[in-house]
């Protein structure tokens, strides 16, 4: 009786531990971001085409970080193609943590590729992630309302220009708002905002011996502008509002103007999801007193890690998911403003997006204008407009985000929680050993 | 008299304040899960809407449910058998024939739930690299059952306890060997208890989510997997998400309902004495 009992129970967890093993399947750790999604739904084409089978592996975006290094750290070969951001790919490329991705073939057309796209996913002239969608920031602004106003959103706006406007169509009674803007801390939420409207005022992160500029003039008058701004003219618990809580307000018709990711123009301009549909223009990224990094520069971009035991095969995944043809597949099954934005100039040549998609032209400018080599009017010793490329960055920003979040709030003043951001921002620095 | 019946009123109220705000959350998440992206979001909540079922068909239609819950089924159960394997041995070892360090012994054991869990995450993750159990069910159903090892024990202990020690002695003396004992007198004895213990450790382990989200990649993941990957970056997600989760709670909501008495039992039992 006890050895059948144990028997089964070995046999039990030695069928449970085999897994299952074929010639040739992929795992694909992503996003659930809406165009993974359609990644996902078309990705039979690709076995059809390839024989090659593909195992999705969707994860919160903080837990695919983790996961990822984790398993590249532990060479635990889980993965074989990750999804992965602008931020990260410059800092795991040095560390040896990608495959380079320079050889997926002629048809794949490198040149076609945004070169600030491609920029921000280099290190040392060495590709390490293709870009599956790009976005820089702009303007977003309500037509309607502007009409009715008599007021007229220049092509330029600077953010003189925005304050007026937000003054003027500030309606809080009919909750209407007169800006909308990220305010939830984080590096990748507020922090994303507030770091591209630091480099129009003319300042920086680090200066070029790694020092922390965060009590500098220039961070205090933009930091005392935004709070100013969004205190007076923006929704009520600004805090708690980020990219996705802003685009749901702005979709509803309570903003008149918002400032943030163009990868969302395709959902604003899409009446299934947005009240606002037709109603919805844009405009570049306001500038105060320079055009350097006034708009962000990010990509979602599809790497191999080097602990994968499948790199070839991987490649030839990501040429496909990041290539002329995905695009084309796309904006034939999903309709073209679904097609994944911001990377390749085909699609911006092509007739049939640039009709689905009205707000594609201004897209464009606003990508090619984020610059990743020179996001700062001042010259920085880091990579990133929105971001500052190194490992330690997420910590920073994640701290600084909350005292901004808390002059935000009237917690304390903008002077405490710069001083605040500054203390904590030299801790982590020479912790890290950049200064002594 | 009207003193009891008020005493009785506060009470009764005080009950329904207590679920009433328990199942907030729940009937939020209900709630929300039929609502469209853009309702579910809204500043101010809207109580009147047009029910959808679309979140529910856009989950369904992105991963596989079935999969996910079988999963959660199999590493539940599964984890729950072996931990009690493995506790029944100890609990009656150290119920029946204690030593001067049983209290130690039990004490220490509670001491491991004590870390937090991501403090043996790398260790954990090159054992099973080496072993090759990341991403398997056998995986997750060892290490549940190390994690509710340490509870399902102490209760265990606690029930056994109960048990009057004569039963037992007069087993012994008509010539019934340890194994007899433990399965003619002991087992049947103890029934309820071991069920509650089980039913407590098929729940924690169902709930659980830092091990199965690091140990698991595309084969192994279970429901807790599946609700996070509904989370998105960039786009909206709260009713999708909801949808998921209701699907997710939806079975142990209904397996707690059908042994809701045997779970009060035993959370209480040996509490009262």
């Amino acid at each position: 009786m006890r050895t059948t009992i144990a028997a089964t129970l070995l046999a039990g967890i030695a069928t449970f531990g085999t897994g299952i093993a074929a010639a040739e399947t992929l795992t694909i750790a992503t996003v659930n971001n809406a165009d993974m999604v359609v990644m996902q739904k078309l990705s039979p084409k690709f076995k059809e085409k390839t024989g090659i089978d593909l195992n999705w592996v969707i994860l919160e975006e903080n837990v695919l970080r983790q996961r990822v290094t984790t398993d590249i750290a532990t060479k635990g070969g889980q993965f074989d193609v990750v999804t992965i951001g602008a931020y990260e790919t410059p800092i795991w490329g040095k560390q040896n943590w990608l495959a380079a991705l320079d050889d997926l073939g002629d048809s794949y057309d490198y040149k076609d590729v945004f070169e600030p796209v491609r920029n921000m996913l280099t290190v040392n002239g060495k590709l390490y992630a293709a870009p599956f969608y790009a976005e820089s920031s702009f303007t977003y602004y309500r037509k309607d309302l502007f009409d009715k106003a008599g007021l007229t959103m220049p092509e330029q706006p600077t953010y003189t220009d925005i304050k007026k406007f937000a003054a003027a169509l500030h309606k809080p009674a009919d909750n209407q708002y007169g800006i909308c803007l990220r305010g939830k801390p984080g590096w990748g939420e507020n922090m994303a905002y507030v770091g591209t409207l630091v480099n129009t005022f003319g300042g920086r992160w680090f200066d070029m011996e790694w020092k922390p500029q965060l009590t500098s003039p220039e961070w205090k008058e933009a930091v005392t502008f935004y709070v100013d701004m969004l205190k007076n003219y923006g929704p009520p618990g600004a805090t708690s509002n980020g990219h996705n809580e802003n685009r749901a307000l702005f979709s509803s018709g309570n903003c008149a103007m918002w400032v943030d990711a163009t990868a969302a123009a395709g959902h604003i301009y899409n009446p299934a999801e947005s009240k606002v549909a037709d109603k919805t223009a844009f405009a570049k990224a306001p500038i105060a007193k320079v055009e350097n990094g006034a708009g962000w520069g990010w990509a979602w971009a599809l790497g191999v890690p080097n602990s994968s035991k499948k790199a070839a095969a991987a490649k030839q995944f990501i040429a496909w998911a990041t290539s002329k043809d995905y695009i084309t597949l796309v904006g034939e099954t999903q309709g073209w403003v679904s097609a994944p934005p911001g990377t390749r100039k085909s699609t911006y040549e092509n007739p049939e997006y640039k009709k689905a998609a009205p707000f594609a032209d201004t897209v464009l400018k606003a990508i090619l204008a984020a610059d990743p080599t020179r996001p700062t009017a001042q010259p920085v010793p880091y990579a990133g407009i929105q971001f500052v490329a190194i490992p330690e960055f997420q910590g920073i920003g994640a701290q600084v985000g909350q005292s901004i979040a808390a002059a935000l709030s009237g917690q304390t003043t903008v002077d405490q929680a710069l001083q605040t951001a500054q203390s904590a921002v030299e801790r982590t620095m020479k912790q890290a050993g950049y200064i002594k | 008299m009207r003193l009891k019946l008020d005493r009785h009123a506060a009470l009764s109220v005080t009950g329904w304040l207590a679920a009433g705000l328990l199942f907030f959350p729940i009937a939020w998440m209900l709630l929300t899960s039929v609502k469209t992206e853009i309702e579910a979001v809204a500043t101010t909540p809207s109580l009147i809407f047009t029910p959808t079922l679309e979140n529910y068909v856009a989950v369904q239609e992105r991963a596989d449910y079935l999969k996910f819950a079988l999963n959660s089924v199999v590493v539940s159960f599964g984890s729950t058998l072996l931990a009690l394997a493995l506790a029944v041995p100890a609990a009656y070892g150290m119920a029946f024939f204690p030593t001067k360090r049983t209290r130690g012994t039990l004490l220490w054991m509670l001491s491991t739930k004590m870390m937090p869990p991501v403090g043996a995450l790398v260790p954990v993750t090159l054992v099973f690299r080496d072993l090759g159990l990341i991403d398997t069910l056998a995986g997750l159903v060892v290490v549940y059952a190390l994690i509710n090892l340490p509870i399902v024990v102490w209760m265990l202990y606690t029930f056994f306890r109960e048990i009057p020690r004569e039963i037992l002695e007069a087993g012994r003396m008509d010539g019934a060997t340890p194994l007899d004992e433990l399965r003619f007198l002991l087992l049947p004895l103890a029934l309820p208890g071991m069920a509650s213990t089980g039913l407590l450790a098929v729940i924690l382990t169902w709930n659980e989510a830092f091990w199965s989200l690091n140990l698991t990649a595309a084969h192994a993941g279970p429901l807790t997997a599946f609700i996070a990957s509904f989370s998105a970056p960039e786009g909206l997600f709260w009713a999708k998400l909801s949808a998921a989760s209701t699907m997710a709670v939806a079975p142990i909501l209904v397996f707690g309902w059908l042994s809701q008495r045997q779970l009060v039992r035993g959370l209480t039992f040996g509490a009262v004495k």
